[in-house]
């Protein structure tokens, strides 16, 4: 059944096409329940019932230890009600929003396409498995971003997204390749049981480095992180759902799912904490430069997803708790915040925060939404997002590998989220009343619902936090080797924590962060103004790999793929040429061959007119001539084939030969006469070529036969092909029966070599703008 | 290519040539032949007929257009393939029946596979030849 | 016989590919003909030369009695002739489509097709 859900949205993008038959808006209603009911199996069947630690498995390559296990822990329910919650908003939201645009249906099949994706990373267990959907999602998340395909920024920002998180999935690979190679093992409960072992193998350094690869391109660290902005080109509902709450946290996912494995390596803490505070500083930076909505919070969710990796980094209990609460609380109010975006672009037309202003006159609803989002984000005081803020203040007060300096990173970065927030949620909303054009409209009901919901929600976790407290410690103890019981169970979420430091910081940062809110205009100003030298920015790193790449592919093409057939076969010879003698010659003895071997005058007769003919097709004149020999090699070779116990081979190659013969006499006056077109000197030199190789394969035969045979398997087909084939002629057992499926792979090569020759012919000229 | 002597000698071979087709498919699981074989026996015989009458009469004695030979062929193959499922067994696992008929043995999976083969062999020569001889003629 | 059919097979590569390398598209196919030969004389001479003895079960005999022949070459074999008509006949009406298109049989003359920028 968890097998079931998981895969249910591939099942549903399937059923898509036919859904659309009935009508775009009951097809998008049919299909938004599908995110709504997995959301309600989650939470019923294993949030309520505590029915944790379920697992299901499935054998599917058993001998590369690669099963379809999938485990549903407390960590894992996390994202997938995370996954099909935000889902569940922004499947309803898109049938208003995407209502008018005609490929509405590819737009579900992708999304669905994703959605089960994402959900297949959380509950494998089995790293292969993780890492195939990992691959979907970057497929999924391609063709999202490239949805408005037909626009070249699209186009451009797809690729980037693609190739960015493709080379970090490639990375992943082969770490997850090293690890099993350390460990032997496949599954991530099985790794996470054996720090020990990795850590102190001399390849855990390259499979560490190898993973972060895939989960620092995959959740857009710095240097990666350009992709991140730039994949703003999607639909906003897909910003929401994939660039915000979900994708870009599978990488946050996998680095707190292997944590247990690598937890207190010092090179793990160090490079998690460095690279996550480094994307933390510098997206919040980047955050107060940007005009457009849509990028200032990409830049707020980079800015998140740094902060995470830190927390991890600083790898305490309670830094992996403050974690948990971020992320989730995060997912709510930026969901949120992307959707109130779309809402406001939909009403607007426009998403610069400089021409909006007061909207909350025209879309009083949506002002509450993001009123409640921005404050969440701010970490205001009764909501969710201030139970996150305390918690990362808190961890990083604890000790750890950078002192104080992890604090003061911590803490700008909060204050900078506290003006993005008011930036992209508080000041459109407030104010004096502008807009560009016509006069703006609130959203509609199926768009609202779903934002409005995940706004009160961050409020509700705020005011109730033992809604998730338990499950959040649950889920600590999933991610943290070795957890004590006593500090599992003392972790419980509370609003108020009295009066302490923490708090002062809290209050501190909010009300620095209005001071500088207040004098924003003059701070804008001047951030606008510095920009960071081109060069330095890793994105340009990119723009010249890419560059690169297709430049040698060019040359490579020109080289190598110049025209002339003769040059590719040349080079391919003599490449084989070299290759096969010099392994012929420096690793085995010729002297094994045996120059002895019994012969009989018919079989030098029969050798004799094979050689004879042989030559007489290459230098003949004319075609006739040249069929006729050609058809008296075919026979002999069949006449070998008969003496040497391959009765069957003899007879196909008899009516082959025949129908050979038939079809060249069928075509042989509609081709050209036998022409000399190369020079002479072109053809000495082939000629010495091809008695290179051929010389080549006589040694290597005779190598070969030189050799013993190994004779299980003549043994094993000799002794069954009666008893379990029932047949005596054991050439047609192995056709028919043991190996019937290589058969039906070549009568199907048969069928298609047919139609070729059908469609070749059945071409006209004119179809193709020939004459 | 009208000639009274291989149009008379057709008229006989072309049977027994089919016949013979059969005979090396049903016993190719005991003695030489096969599916392979047997197809390209009969296509021989097809192929002869069309030298000796034109490929209209041939494609006339035949009935059937080759490409749903083909079709019908890897439909069987793939079908024998599929009969495991029934018995929950993986694809292409060999199924046979216990009765001894006379002439062909033991009736099979394996059989009705390579009867498959034996269609798709004889769709595709037909096919070919039959394409190739339309082009050249008109 | 082996070292006999291992040079038969050496002359057989050898026409083979001096024939795929003249521009002569009719050439070419008998060259691509001459290796197919080539390529099942090579296997089947790998697969060691069993005189007179069929890999078959022998009426009578439950399992095979030595001396047979290695079937699983055998087998390759097969199915590797009735492609090579399959390629062949594709490739004699692909070359012929393409002398009627081109008007020239001359290898070097397709080329245009193949230039890149």
């Amino acid at each position: 059944m968890l097998l079931f859900s998981v895969l249910s949205g591939i099942i549903v993008a399937c059923l898509v096409p036919f859904l659309f038959k009935f009508g775009r808006k009951p097809a998008s209603i049919i299909i938004s329940m599908v995110p709504l009911s997995l959301f309600l199996y989650y939470l019923f069947n294993f949030g309520i019932t505590d029915n944790l630690g379920y697992s299901e498995s499935i054998e599917f390559f058993p001998a590369l230890g690669v099963n379809l296990n999938f485990v549903m822990d407390s960590y894992a329910l996390i994202f997938a009600l995370i996954i099909t919650g935000i889902g569940t908003a922004v499947f309803f939201y898109s049938s208003y929003y995407l209502a008018e645009h005609p490929y509405l249906d590819r737009f579900y099949i992708y999304i669905s396409i994703f959605m089960a994706s994402m959900l297949g990373i959380v509950t494998s267990d089995n790293m292969v498995i993780m890492f195939i959907f990992w691959e979907l999602t970057s497929i999924s998340s391609f063709l999202l971003i490239g949805f408005k395909h037909r626009e070249e920024k699209s186009r451009y920002s797809a690729w980037q997204a693609l190739l960015v998180t493709g080379s970090g999935a490639l990375a992943l690979l082969a770490g997850i390749l090293l690890l099993y190679v350390i460990t032997g093992k496949m599954n991530f409960s099985e790794i996470n049981a054996m720090p020990g072992i990795i850590q102190s193998s001399t390849l855990f350094l390259p499979a560490m480095f190898l993973v972060l690869g895939g989960a620092f391109t995959k959740s857009a660290q710095m240097p990666f992180h350009f992709w991140l902005p730039n994949a703003m080109e999607a639909p906003t509902p897909v910003s929401a759902y994939l660039h915000s709450a979900t994708m870009v946290k599978a990488g946050i996912y996998l680095m707190a799912r292997i944590n247990p494995a690598f937890q207190g390596a010092i090179e793990w803490e160090t490079t998690l904490t460095i690279f996550g505070g480094i994307t933390m500083l510098f997206a919040a930076y980047m955050a107060l430069k940007q005009t457009d909505l849509k990028r200032i919070l990409a830049y707020t969710t980079l800015s998140v997803l740094g902060t995470l990796t830190l927390l991890i980094g600083i790898g305490t209990p309670l830094a992996m708790q403050a974690m948990l609460v971020y992320l989730i609380a995060h997912a709510l109010y930026k969901g949120t915040l992307f959707l109130v975006a779309g809402a406001i672009d939909h009403g607007t037309g426009t998403r610069n925060i400089d021409e909006i202003g007061g909207l909350r006159k025209f879309m009083p609803i949506t002002a509450v939404a993001a009123t409640l989002a921005a404050f969440s984000m701010a970490g205001v005081l009764p909501l969710f997002g201030f139970i996150g803020k305390e918690l990362l203040y808190e961890a990083a007060l604890q000790p750890n590998l950078f002192g104080y300096t992890t604090f003061a990173i911590v803490f700008l970065a909060a204050l900078f989220g506290v003006v993005a927030a008011g930036m992209s949620a508080i000041f459109p909303f407030f104010g004096q009343a502008k807009y560009p054009n016509s006069k703006p409209h609130e959203a509609s009901f199926t768009m609202y619902s779903g934002y409005v919901i995940t706004a009160f929600l961050g409020l509700l976790f705020g005011l109730l936090p033992m809604i998730v407290s338990d499950n959040v410690a649950k889920a600590v103890s999933d991610i943290y080797y070795n957890l004590p019981v006593a500090v599992s169970s003392s972790m419980y979420l509370a609003l108020w924590h009295g009066f302490n430091l923490v708090l002062f910081l809290s209050l501190a940062t909010l009300a620095l962060g209005i001071v500088i809110l207040m004098f924003r205009k003059k701070l804008f100003a001047i951030i606008r103004k510095i920009n960071l030298p081109e060069y330095l920015l890793p994105s340009k790193g990119y723009d010249m790999s890419i560059s690169i790449l297709i430049a040698s592919a060019r040359l490579t093409t020109k080289v190598l793929q110049n025209g002339y057939l003769r040059n590719y076969i040349t080079l391919i010879l003599i490449t084989l040429l070299i290759l096969t003698s010099y392994s012929l010659f420096t690793f085995s003895d010729l002297s094994v061959i045996s120059l002895y071997h019994p012969v009989t005058i018919y079989e030098i007769i029969i050798a004799a007119i094979i050689t004879i003919s042989t030559i007489l097709v290459v230098k003949s004149s004319g075609r006739l001539q040249a069929v006729a020999a050609l058809g008296v090699v075919g026979i002999f070779v069949a006449v070998v084939f008969s003496i040497y116990g391959a009765p069957d081979l003899a007879m196909t190659q008899y009516s082959i030969e025949t129908l050979t013969v038939i079809l060249f006499v069928l075509v042989i006056y509609k081709l050209p006469k036998f022409m000399h077109y190369s020079k002479f000197s072109h053809r000495m030199q082939d000629f010495f070529l091809a008695s290179a190789v051929g010389l080549t394969m006589t040694i290597l035969i005779l190598m070969v036969t030189a050799n013993e045979m190994p004779t299980e398997f003549k043994e094993y087909y000799g002794k069954t092909s009666y008893l379990l084939g029932k047949g005596r002629n054991i050439v047609n057992v192995i056709l028919v029966d043991y190996r019937a499926l290589d058969t039906l792979g070549e009568i199907v090569v048969l069928s298609l070599a047919a139609l070729g020759v059908f469609a070749l012919l059945k071409l006209k000229k004119d179809d193709r703008g020939f004459e | 290519m009208k000639s009274i002597i291989l149009q008379t000698a057709t008229r006989y071979l072309l049977p027994m040539l089919l016949l013979f087709s059969f005979f090396l498919l049903f016993r190719g699981h005991n003695s030489p032949g096969g599916g392979f074989v047997g197809g390209l026996v009969a296509s021989a015989a097809y192929a002869l007929y069309s030298i000796a009458f034109g490929v209209e009469e041939a494609k006339k004695l035949l009935r059937i257009e080759p490409v749903y030979l083909i079709a019908t062929g890897l439909m069987l193959a793939l079908f024998s393939g599929m009969i495991a499922f029934f018995s929950f067994d993986t694809f292409m696992t060999a199924k046979w029946s216990d009765l001894n008929f006379p002439l062909f043995g033991k009736l099979g999976t394996p059989l009705l596979f390579d009867l498959g083969v034996y269609i798709v062999v004889i769709g595709i020569t037909l096919k070919i030849l039959f394409t190739i001889s339309e082009e050249v003629k008109p | 016989m082996t070292l006999l059919l291992a040079i038969v097979t050496g002359i057989l590569f050898t026409a083979g590919f001096y024939l795929v390398l003249r521009r002569s598209l009719v050439k070419v196919i008998f060259g691509l003909m001459f290796l197919g030969h080539a390529a099942n004389l090579l296997i089947f001479n790998i697969g060691r030369l069993t005189k007179g003895a069929p890999a078959f079960i022998l009426e009578g005999n439950q399992t095979a009695v030595e001396p047979y022949a290695e079937p699983i070459p055998q087998a390759l074999i097969l199915t590797a002739i009735v492609i090579g008509f399959g390629v062949q006949a594709f490739a004699i009406v692909l070359f012929k489509k393409a002398y009627q298109m081109i008007g020239s049989d001359d290898i070097n003359s397709l080329k245009s097709t193949d230039r890149i920028a």
